[in-house]
């Protein structure tokens, strides 16, 4: 029986929204024994960041621990003094952040950061610590370990950067880690080389850790035993293969259900049919930099082609020529047939409408001084000329076909809705131009599974009854999965692959596409351990695509 | 010296109290968290404030006339300081708890919450603009009207060189001052809300332009507006007021406007840069480039898209920029460049009667001839400040 490292009971949190406290999380329980990985699960709001903090004694600014208690090691971390939290804190207790690279400061070399709370607690001289450090990222395999630390941050790339940050959490050789969505920025390839790294050294170091995500797959591979939280409540939690196989709650059931949905397959293109848009061998730059080498690939009517890719892939930049905010330097895109101006200033209003697009930060993307109704109003009146009485029935039925409540909606504000309605306005927005074809740029990559989801059979039912077709750009294969018709994998600027959904994701593959395909994690807890076994250390995520390259 | 120990004393003093507050705070409260974590600073400013507030008291009740018969010129004007604090105080006080009682729903929510410093700011501006709009009713004599006795002092008592018709006393050539300063007040205003005005029309909309077109129009507005900051700006207005008052003369043309345009042209610049750089903000969001995939034109983009979202950093600038053309004006005047004789204004005022400042050891009623005008300035400034840092806190929460 291993030895009790943190007992939190009952913690309950306020936050500070206006001029009253109101609770954020209502009563958290746990234990966590030495060497043990727990998971917080949960969607956005859930509390799962503020739990985490609260087990280190640490709430955000205009957050309080209203009641409840947590004790770390015999310390009650509740009322415990700034200084007995001071020589805690980095020493016993570590966190490691989201975002790497806004967590690091740019002005200080990786190694200086690394030592800097080792020397500060006395635990070791700085050049003790420094030679530490170089050890540390041997083991989190990072590349060239004696000289990485001397970089600054900006120097070295964001899967690095995590690395780099776990092993300045590691470096007092804390007894408790608290990873904050360690890898939710990543891309899968690089995912993986990181969840690797963490769960290696953690086994090696026998540390307790916290491990904090909203994505189920990725949880199962980390932790020995899962809680799963629902706006500030606990729904339940069992040690991590009793949850995924038997699962008691019914939002427990509703989030592992959500990766089942499939639209059905539809036939094939008849040959010969005139794609609705052909991009046809585009060459792009920025200024002098080539972002896009002979992209070619057609979409057809009432279809979706999924284009996949990694960040700096030229995924949105296809988009970009696409509605000619880039014209392309060779090449060009045929609409219906027809070639479409290469500048979106030289296209008529008519070919303007037919083609829309939908962004993936729908903060940015609606105007948030504008009214619902004028948001959706506007292309309204703008492309069919209807004014007054004729274009609020217009703009109440878009709101009918995103499933939302003209009367409760239509004079809101943005900001006066949630993220997934924030999603499903940009979709009317799109509609109400009355288009063909609509590009849709990581729609659901800020969502939760849960309102994604939601989404998706949204926009599937749409393209059923208005025969739209859809450009989707992503970077999740699971939404490729469940959205697409046919997949074109990029890389580099290039086209690696293409062809209908179910060849792609049927052997034999690309070798990229095969790599891409391997990385994305499943809810089987022995995935990874078994895929390390199969390829090795170094044939997974970047450093197998660096091999390629 | 003896003041420089007197400093030093205090501070030690502040030091050793301070370390002595958070030990006692800490025993007698069994160690309670908000004594135990007090930092050490915390505890020095609560000490150090205790012993000003002391001091200040003291200073406030000592006696106003000194053994021998000498006014005590720091007591009187700390008293009239501290009056006139607690006078404005009040007021903005009043004028909150009416606006929370009379009027509709949404002004009572307004004036809840509002802060003091806003609802003096707000009372303040309202009351300069109905003086600025009617001086003819509010003052007692005309703004030109010459008496027979000059160097009035204020506060009309006979036996100190007052007269009870000029309640705050006469000027070089025995002009009416309460008159004066309240004409003043709309030559002042007038002059530098058309050139506010006038200087946001310009700065805005070639910061605007600059920021949708980018490129060479944004490279030769930019390179434009860097030229002419590189210019130290009040020697580069009293540059041109002196060329512009040759023209005035030769051409028949009032200074006034000259005056305006050129305030207004230098001080565009900065609300260019402003203009710009928010301008930049807001067109980089997808937003704008629905609207520019969408095909509408520049016009809809500026007024529909752009400007509601630049609304509260541009009203917080107009503030701030009002301000600053208020003490260009004034300055301008006080060197002899500004508003011209007869028409009253406070800059040129200050000038005038500045030399009575040097009385204030022996005739504290004289030394307010030239702070009456200054404090005009002083108070309008602060106010505009008050309603511009209330604005900004209100837009920035939430609700933005």
């Amino acid at each position: 029986m291993a030895e009790q490292l943190l007992k939190v009971r009952g913690l309950k949190l306020e936050g500070l929204s206006g001029e009253t406290w109101t609770p954020i999380v209502n009563g958290v329980s746990f234990d966590l024994k030495k060497g043990e990985v727990l998971g917080l699960i949960g969607e956005s709001g859930a509390g799962k960041s503020t739990v985490g903090l609260a087990a280190m004694g640490f709430t955000r600014d205009g957050c309080r621990i209203s009641d409840g208690e947590v004790e770390f090691d015999g310390i009650d971390l509740v009322n415990a003094s700034a200084a007995v939290k001071r020589s805690l804190l980095g020493k016993r207790i570590a966190y490691v952040a989201q975002s790497a690279a806004a967590s690091f400061n740019p002005a200080h070399k990786l190694i200086d950061q690394h030592s800097e709370a080792p020397v500060q607690h006395g635990v070791s001289s700085k050049s003790e610590s420094e030679a530490d450090g170089m050890e540390l990222y041997r083991r989190l395999r990072l590349p060239d370990p004696d000289n990485i630390g001397f970089r600054f941050p900006h120097q070295v790339s964001g899967g690095q950067l995590q690395r780099a940050m776990t092993a300045m959490a590691m470096a007092c050789r804390p007894d408790l880690i608290i990873f904050d969505e360690p890898t939710t920025a990543l891309d899968v390839t690089t995912q993986i080389e990181v969840l690797a790294s963490i769960r290696d050294i953690v086994e090696q170091f026998d540390t307790a850790a916290i491990y904090i995500t909203h994505d189920l797959a990725v949880v199962a591979q980390m932790a020995d035993k899962i809680k799963v939280l629902l706006k500030g409540d606990e729904v339940e939690e069992s040690d991590t293969r009793t949850m995924l196989s038997n699962p008691q709650e019914d939002y427990t059931k509703s989030l592992w259900a959500v990766r089942s949905f499939e639209r059905p397959k539809k036939p094939a293109v008849n040959t010969g049919a005139t794609p609705i848009v052909s991009i046809k061998n585009v060459t792009a730059a920025y200024g002098t930099v080539p972002v896009l080498e002979e992209v070619s690939f057609d979409i057809h009517e009432g279809r979706t082609v999924a284009v996949v890719g990694e960040s700096g892939s030229g995924k949105s930049t296809t988009a970009r020529c696409i509605t000619g905010l880039l014209p392309p330097k060779i090449g060009h895109i045929e609409f219906d047939g027809q070639a479409l101006p290469l500048d979106y200033r030289r296209r008529s209003k008519d070919q303007l409408r037919q083609a829309q697009m939908i962004y993936q930060m729908a903060d940015t993307a609606l105007n948030p001084r504008k009214s619902i109704g004028e948001i959706i109003g506007r292309p309204v009146q703008f492309y069919s000329g209807k004014t007054g009485s004729e274009k609020r029935r217009r703009v109440e039925e878009l709101l009918e076909q995103i499933e939302l409540d003209p009367g409760q909606y239509i004079n809101r504000l943005p900001s006066e809705l949630s993220g997934g309605q924030k999603q499903r306005i940009g979709i009317a927005r799109a509609l109400a131009a009355d288009p063909k074809f609509i590009i849709c740029d990581e729609v659901t990559s800020a969502l939760d599974q849960l309102v994604a989801e939601g989404i998706l059979k949204l926009l599937a039912n749409l393209q059923d009854t208005l025969g739209l077709s859809y450009m989707f750009i992503t970077h999740d294969l699971a939404t490729v999965k469940a959205i697409s018709d046919e997949v074109v994998v990029m890389k580099d600027g290039r086209v690696v692959e293409q062809g209908p959904k179910d060849e792609m994701f049927q052997p034999p593959h690309h070798p990229y596409t095969d790599l891409l395909l391997s990385s994305v994690p499943e809810m089987d807890p022995d995935w990874l351990t078994t895929l390390l076994d199969q390829r090795g250390v170094d044939n997974i995520g970047d450093a197998a695509v660096n091999k390629m390259a | 010296m003896s003041n420089l120990l007197f400093v030093i004393a205090v501070l030690a003093a502040a030091v050793v109290g301070g370390y002595l507050f958070r030990l006692i705070g800490q025993k007698t409260t069994q160690n309670r968290p908000y004594f135990r974590d007090m930092p050490f600073l915390v505890a020095f400013g609560y000490v150090f404030g205790a012993i000003l507030i002391f001091l200040c008291a003291r200073l406030y009740l000592q006696p106003t006339t000194l053994e021998s018969g000498v006014p005590n010129a720091v007591t009187i004007f700390f008293r009239w300081t501290v009056h006139l604090i607690a006078g404005l105080a009040l007021a903005a006080f009043l004028f909150r708890l009416a606006g929370r009682n009379i009027g509709t729903d949404g002004s009572k929510r307004l004036f809840r919450q509002m802060p003091i410093t806003a609802s003096f700011g707000i009372l303040t501006i309202i009351l300069y603009c109905i003086v600025a709009l009617m001086p003819e009713v509010f003052a007692p004599y005309g703004e030109a009207e010459v008496f027979a006795k000059s160097y009035v002092y204020p506060f009309g008592d006979p036996a100190a060189n007052g007269d009870p018709a000029h309640i705050l006393g006469t000027d070089e050539i025995g002009r009416d001052i309460l008159s004066r300063l309240i004409f003043a007040t709309k030559n002042t205003m007038f002059i530098a809300l058309a050139a506010t005005i006038l200087a946001f029309l310009i700065g805005g909309i070639a910061g605007l332009a600059a920021a949708i077109f980018g490129g060479w129009v944004d490279s030769v507005i930019s390179r434009s507006v860097d030229v002419l900051m590189a210019i130290p700006a009040l020697i580069f207005q009293l540059l041109l007021l002196s060329i512009a008052s040759f023209w005035a003369n030769s051409y028949g043309i009032p200074m006034v406007l000259f005056m305006i345009v050129i305030i207004a042209v230098i001080d565009s610049t900065r609300v260019f840069r402003l203009a710009r750089s928010v301008g930049l903000g807001i067109v980089a969001m997808d937003y704008i480039e629905a609207a520019k995939l969408r095909g509408e034109r520049l016009g809809y983009l500026i007024t529909r898209e752009i400007l509601p979202n630049a609304m509260p950093p541009f009203l917080v600038e107009f503030g701030l920029r009002f301000c600053f053309v208020f003490l260009t004006i004034a300055s301008l005047s006080f060197l002899g460049m500004g508003i011209q004789p007869p028409s009253a204004d406070w800059g040129t005022m200050v000038r005038k009667l500045a030399d009575f400042i040097k009385f204030a050891q022996f005739l504290p009623n004289a030394a307010l001839l030239p702070l009456f005008p200054a404090l005009a300035i002083a108070i309008l400034v602060l106010a505009v400040n008050f309603v511009v840092d209330w604005i900004l806190d209100k837009s920035s929460g939430l609700k933005g």
